[in-house]
């Protein structure tokens, strides 16, 4: 529902599937231990598809329905690969007053994607996120963890630059 | 497992250290201790909104400009948690003289290591321009800023190490534990909580002491009981949780062992949204640090009081800081509320009794039980008993975390401590609460700000975002703002909160695209009144707080937009109209130049005195973007 | 029990009638102690205690604001509480969610099969919603899924009160359908947004019978037997379930529990089909069948428990989830395929058709036996045992479509041969009944002696499971049954495990058997979470079976018969190669 659902192979490793098994036995006698268990899962796959999700049912018992209940009510739990650089504008009330949103319009103009999509050769995806508390440097954005404040919709060509 | 003694011990080593970070006389008396070698403290904040500005680096040129100068048996460097005054990030604090750095970047550092850490001189023009008065320099705790704060809950923020238990304890950490378990039972302890009139700083304020109460006393069966810790500080614009995280995780910790002992639980968690990633190593190293020394685990101080915290991570949804959403969330599921009652102490996390308080509330109890239900109760309003961290945001000079005690009035903090509206601007309203909450306009500003009062003026204090708007924000396209952010985060359980917050948000589209009618305006007021009145959990009851707030102190701007069409602060695009004043227009075309979408066109009027041409605006080209508005020197072109 | 005196109770007033209830009883419970009817939409009691559809929100003076009267537990907190239920503000609350409700609902409802007894429609009546696009704007929109064989949801009409996913969860434990995605966006579905009849439902229908609009319904199949009947060529025959005879009634207005039995003989009879028979028969035949594989498991030993193999639902569920343990399924053909076999095989040789032309209908109390038809395990290769299986619902609307006034039609009978059945047969349609049918032969069979009593009454009533011990001729038999799934998994749990203490276990998909099945008539949330619809259905059984000279399955006439003539002597090869099948290992999905 919603967004397009375009099927991307999954290419799993043997060595990321005994990495989640490892996991997941570490994990499973633990009470309600599903949302650790989906957060490294995404930590080693970088995404939820329905194979990683099926190996957690198998694993654990836990009804696949119930897994994908989960794992799309949190908007962190990803069902598609992100980009190679995964870029978050803050539309936190701070950032959003500042002029966040015409930072938010600005990137999806340049690469000419939707927000939460990811640009045809992998390398950018773009999302709106909550406030990342760094309301004193407001606007914000992040590309893959790194914090960009105080910013104007000139400076995104040279940040985005870096990345190329 | 250490003993008490072993517990004073370090605080006895650690407490000039530590002590040497105050003011005055304390740091003098601090560095003439034995043991006491440093003769300078170099603070750099590494708090989220520093290190996004590269303060590790600036941590890093100072140690290797120490090194290289040989001081480092006088000089420390110590990477700390936030000082509040985040628009002044990355901040620099040299102690003794609490010579406050602002601005910092790597390419000072030299010039204050020479200068204030070899000679002895501060560096004047990199002081934050506030210390700097023509009395002198003054210390960053004479400003504005800082001095009608009192820190609490923040108070060993900025001035610790927070990853170092030894700087915690020596600051007084975990005395209060000892305290707790060795001289106090269960019903005192409850008794100085209820005593000292704390109440929950997450939103609803209930009163700590009553809700411990309930979970020690409703349900005696000798079963599991939990303590949780709700970090998942989600309201837009409110960080003083993470703040508190990032500096001083070790006060969280010993507060829910605190209460684990009081209603018999042995268990706790922390729930922290992942998108605090400092935070969470922050409370991390500390939980690990607390279980080597004994201070979480079994058998706490020998007292054979056992008690252990597990770290769950949010998922990005803001409906788990709502109590009972956050409980759903670490079973492993949705994070949907549940009715209440059954109220989490008699039926909470895995259906057991449970103790939740968000991180704020922490933060304060280790400080009442060392200095007394008394002594917190004298600070704050009749009943609103303490001190609330406020997060300044929005249109204001100083934008920062704040402590300051209930009943301080908006316009102290807004014009004093925040240092008013910037640009010349007008004040036209804060909001507090976040999504929850409303707006106070400028006519209460001088109502003091607790509890009781913020309700009655139809906001709430909410986690303490507090953002100013000015005479530039339209409040139709806030409470739209805020409407667009509750329709995204509601879990969708509940009816009304799930289509009345879409339906809500429809109206408030159509009234800022100028569609509405006073009829839909009706339709909104009695949803508004419906959800309040009929959701599951506060998000839904607290979701048209919003538009109530705006409707009863700026109706007038709903009304322009639905009968005359208009935005008088010239935000809502659809009712904006783009004019060029022919006679102010030099034709230089610069504007056509840059407009995206090629409104603009030559005309033949030449206007007496000028060479060229005018321009003029095709609207419907326009797209009402404003690049032309900022592109014009004569300032001919407006908006309306 | 708890004895009355020990019971702590709390006095509150309801609309100003006093109560005194049970500490931890629900103002909703309360309300109906002083009899006040609160209306609920999610609320369905032991399958979904949400509170999230908030039309059973009231006041009280002991708590603040409105609560939701299906959840809130009396507490001696609550002494005193003077609840109110009907005050404006109330009622406005209603109206409004309804309102709510109405704008994200597809509005279709004189084409819904829902038209008439949807409990949102009834509630709007009630609650005077007078402008149902009042609050209308954006909608999501669904296809309709109509992937699986026995059902389709359309989530165009989805009010998402979850009454369907704490079925498929809390009742039966299975989770195939629950919420995904957040807020506005929020629906209910299966993993990956696949189709129903992509994953490892097993079709039992309790998230049909629990749902209150016309998002879930059956695939109605009648028109294919209009057809059938309509063709001068065909023999049509029709088979009722036991339980239907307790059921159908409901339908036409009758008090639930009324055996129509005799009207419902009549009706088939107008409505043109040609033999009236009776699943009672296959019933019986299942006894003769099962009883011998039982005394031969335990003489030779085969696996034990043997678990009968009745329930379709259950059946899957065993492929599915054990598949280890298929072993321990009787290999009996269900009373539906038995008897649909035997209409192909004995009947047609005995009237000399072409079983080809005989034309087989079962009418069941549910909807995985939709799905129970198209196994492939035939007793005539090419000709399926039951042509088509429909449920009550279905007949009931034929019925009405025939301009067959029910309540007035006179009682009729079954046809002979297979239209003749005992006791024995008729308790098929209750939890337990299988187990009581099989020991009334069983234990005449092994102790060679006549039974004086042959209520077996350990093996009745509603728990979830329940078990007994008989010593026959010896021999001491451990038995167990149980209904529902999420109770069948304790069982199966044990037998994976090993440690199955039991000889016999009768395993039911649905709560409380057939007469509980997805099926069924639907009944009104407000009777269901106040009256044990089953126990009231299931005492027209046993009132039938009671009635009866004829109450153990070897006695009956025409089965001695159809040995003499056919089959010889139960658990003969002709035998096995009709009546009994196989079953398949299945992935969960």
């Amino acid at each position: 529902m919603g967004a397009d659902k375009k099927a991307v192979p999954f290419k799993g490793t043997e060595e990321q599937k005994q990495q989640l098994l490892e996991m997941i036995a570490g994990l499973k006698n633990e009470r309600g231990a599903l949302m650790p268990i989906l957060q490294k899962a995404q930590d080693i796959y970088g995404y939820l598809p329905i194979e990683v999700q099926t190996m957690i049912s198998d694993e654990t018992g836990i009804p696949l329905e119930k897994i994908y209940g989960v794992a799309t009510f949190y908007s962190q739990f990803s069902l598609y690969p992100k980009g190679k650089n995964q870029i978050s504008v803050c539309l936190g009330t701070a950032c959003y007053v500042k002029g966040s949103g015409d930072v938010y319009n600005k990137l999806m103009e340049k690469l000419g994607i939707e927000g939460g999509q990811c640009t045809p050769d992998g390398k950018f995806s773009l999302d709106a996120c909550r406030c990342i508390g760094a309301c004193g440097l407001a606007p914000v954005m992040t590309i893959n963890g790194e914090v960009y404040g105080k910013l104007t919709a000139d400076m995104l060509d040279g940040i985005l630059a870096k990345y190329e | 497992m250490i003993s008490i003694n072993e517990l004073n011990q370090i605080k006895a080593e650690m407490e000039g250290l530590v002590a040497m970070r105050c003011e005055g006389e304390a740091a003098i008396k601090a560095m003439s201790k034995e043991g006491q070698t440093y003769k300078r403290h170099v603070l750099v904040c590494g708090g989220t909104g520093c290190t996004s500005a590269h303060s590790e680096e600036i941590i890093e040129r100072f140690k290797d400009g120490i090194a290289k100068n040989g001081l480092e048996k006088e000089v420390c460097v110590i990477r700390t948690g936030c000082h509040g005054l985040c628009a002044l990030g990355p901040i620099v604090i040299v102690y003794p003289e609490a010579a406050f750095y602002a601005n910092v970047e790597v390419s000072i550092v030299d010039e204050i290591v020479s200068e204030h850490l070899v000679n002895g001189n501060m560096v004047t023009k990199y002081l934050y321009d506030k210390t700097v008065t023509d009395k002198g320099i003054i210390s960053m705790h004479e400003t504005d800023f800082y001095k009608k704060q009192n820190r609490v809950a923040l108070r060993n923020c900025g001035v610790i190490d927070p990853e170092s238990i030894r700087e915690y304890i020596g600051t007084g950490g975990y005395q209060a534990l000892a305290k707790v378990l060795t001289t106090m039972t269960p019903e005192d302890v409850i008794q100085v909580v209820l005593d000292s009139g704390l109440r929950g700083r997450g939103g609803a304020g209930f009163p700590t002491g009553r809700k411990w109460a309930m979970a020690r006393t409703l349900v005696q069966d000798g079963g599991q009981k939990y303590v949780c810790c709700n970090a998942d500080e989600g309201d837009p614009g409110a960080f003083m949780d993470r703040s508190v995280l990032e500096g001083d995780p070790h006060v969280v910790l010993e507060a829910m062992a605190i209460a684990g002992y009081t209603i018999g639980a042995s268990q706790g968690y922390i729930y922290v949204r992942a998108e605090y990633p400092i935070a969470v190593q922050r409370l991390e190293i500390a939980i690990k640090q607390a279980r080597e020394c004994g201070l979480l685990g079994e058998n706490i101080f020998g007292t054979g009081f056992s008690f252990d915290i597990g770290l769950r991570l949010g998922a990005g949804a803001f409906v788990c800081g709502e109590e009972t959403a956050l409980m759903t969330s670490i079973e492993g599921n949705r994070g949907e509320p549940r009715p209440r009652p059954p109220f989490p102490a008699v039926k909470g996390l895995f259906e057991r009794p449970t103790v939740l308080n968000n991180v704020e509330t922490w933060a304060n109890i280790p400080q009442i039980i060392l200095r007394g239900a008394e002594w917190f109760a004298s600070m704050g309003t009749e009943k609103s008993k303490g001190t609330k961290v406020f997060a300044l945001g929005g249109k204001i000079q100083n934008t920062g975390l704040v402590e300051i005690p209930m009943g301080t009035t908006l316009r102290e903090v807004v014009e004093e401590i925040g240092g008013g509206v910037p640009n010349g601007k007008k004040f036209k309203a804060a909001q507090t609460g976040g999504p929850s909450g409303g707006c106070i306009p400028a006519s209460h500003m001088d109502v003091p700000m607790d509890y009781d009062n913020l309700i009655a003026i139809g906001s709430m204090m909410g986690s303490g975002g507090l953002i100013v708007m000015d005479e530039d924000n339209c409040m139709v396209d806030i409470a739209k703002f805020f409407l667009e952010f509750t329709v995204d985060e509601s879990c969708g359980k509940c009816n009304p909160c799930r289509i009345g917050t879409r339906r809500m948000l429809e109206i408030l589209d159509k009234i800022t695209k100028g569609q509405a009618t006073m009829d839909d305006l009706d339709r909104l007021e009695k949803l508004a009144a419906h959800l309040q009145k009929s959701s599951l959990c506060a998000l839904g009851q607290t979701a048209p707080n919003p538009i109530i707030s705006t409707l009863r102190y700026f109706r007038d701007e709903y009304i322009a937009h639905i009968v005359d069409k208009k935005c008088p602060a010239g935000v809502c695009k659809d009712l904006l109209s783009f004019k060029v004043d022919k006679d102010k227009c030099i034709g230089c075309g610069l504007c056509a130049r840059n407009c995206p979408a090629n409104a603009l066109n030559k005309t033949d009027y030449v206007a007496p005195g000028h060479k060229l041409p005018s321009f003029e605006i095709d609207s419907a080209k326009c797209i009402k973007c404003g690049v032309c508005i900022g592109n014009c020197r004569p300032k001919a072109i407006t908006k309306q | 029990m708890i004895m009355a005196d020990e019971m702590k109770l709390v006095n509150v007033k309801v609309n100003g009638i006093p109560v005194a209830a049970p500490i931890g009883t629900t103002i909703l419970d309360a309300a109906h102690m002083a009899g006040v009817k609160i209306p609920t939409l999610c609320y369905l009691k032991g399958t979904n205690e949400v509170g999230d559809c908030r039309l059973c929100l009231v006041e009280s003076t002991k708590a603040r604001g409105l609560v939701a009267s299906c959840m809130y537990p009396l507490s001696a907190m609550d002494e005193g509480a003077e609840i109110k239920t009907n005050t404006p503000v109330i009622l406005e609350s209603r109206k409004r969610t309804l309102e709510l409700i109405l704008s994200t609902h597809e509005r279709k409802c004189l084409s819904c099969v829902r038209s008439g007894n949807c409990e949102l429609q009834k509630l709007c009546k009630e609650y005077g919603v007078d402008d149902e696009k009042l609050y209308d704007g954006y909608r999501n929109e669904f296809e309709l899924d109509t992937t699986a064989v026995h059902m389709v949801r359309d989530n165009n009409k989805c009010i998402l009160c979850r009454r369907c996913v704490g079925a498929c969860d809390n009742i039966q434990g299975l989770g195939i359908i629950g919420a995904n995605n957040r807020g506005f966006a929020s629906f209910i579905g299966c993993a990956f947004d696949k189709g129903l009849g992509e994953t490892s439902c097993i079709h039992c229908g309790q998230c049909i019978v629990a749902c209150p609009t016309g998002a879930l319904y059956e695939k109605d199949d009648t028109a294919k037997i209009e057809a059938a009947i309509a063709d001068p060529e065909k023999l049509v025959i029709v088979q009722p379930a036991p339980s239907i005879r307790a059921t159908l009634g409901e339908e036409f207005g009758l008090p639930i529990g009324t055996d129509v039995e005799g009207k419902m003989a009549t009706a088939f009879r107008r409505l043109g089909f040609d033999k009236i028979f009776d699943t009672d028969f296959g019933a019986d035949l299942t006894i003769m069948e099962e009883s011998a594989e039982l005394i031969e498991r335990v003489q030779k030993g085969g696996a034990l428990p043997m678990i009968t193999s009745c329930s379709p639902g259950w059946v899957k569920y065993c492929e599915t989830y054990y598949p280890e343990q298929i072993g321990h399924l009787s290999t009996c053909k269900s009373p539906q395929q038995m008897f649909g076999a035997v209409t192909k095989t004995y009947y047609a040789e005995k009237l000399g058709i072409d079983p080809k032309n005989i034309f087989t209908v079962g009418v069941m109390p549910c909807t995985a036996k939709k799905f129970e038809v198209t196994r492939d395990q035939s007793a005539v290769p090419g000709v399926m045992d039951v042509d088509v299986s429909i449920t009550t619902r279905e007949l009931a609307r034929m019925i009405k479509r025939h301009d067959i006034d029910f309540t007035a039609l006179p009682d009729g009978s079954f046809d002979d041969p297979l239209g003749e059945s005992t006791g024995a047969a008729v308790i098929f349609g209750v939890t337990g009944g299988v187990m009581e049918a099989a020991l009334r032969t069983a234990v005449e069979k092994l102790t060679g002696e006549t039974l004086e009593k042959v209520e077996f009454n350990e093996v009745r009533g509603f728990d979830g499971i329940k078990e007994a011990t008989y010593n026959v001729a010896g021999t001491e038999i451990k038995v167990a049954v149980a209904s529902g799934l999420k109770n069948a998994k304790v069982l199966m749990d044990q037998i994976e495990a090993g440690t199955s203490p039991y000889t016999f276990i009768e395993i039911m998909g649905c709560p409380g058997g057939c007469i509980n099945g997805g099926g069924q008539p639907l009944v009104d949330s407000m009777v269901r979470n106040f009256v044990d619809v089953r126990a009231l259905r299931a005492n027209a059984l046993y009132a039938n079976d009671a009635a009866k000279t004829l109450r153990k399955s070897h006695e009956n006439p025409s089965i001695k018969k159809i040995y003499e003539e056919y089959f010889a002597e139960p658990g003969s090869h002709k035998a096995h190669e009709i009546l009994h099948c196989s079953y398949v290992k299945r992935s969960i999905n």
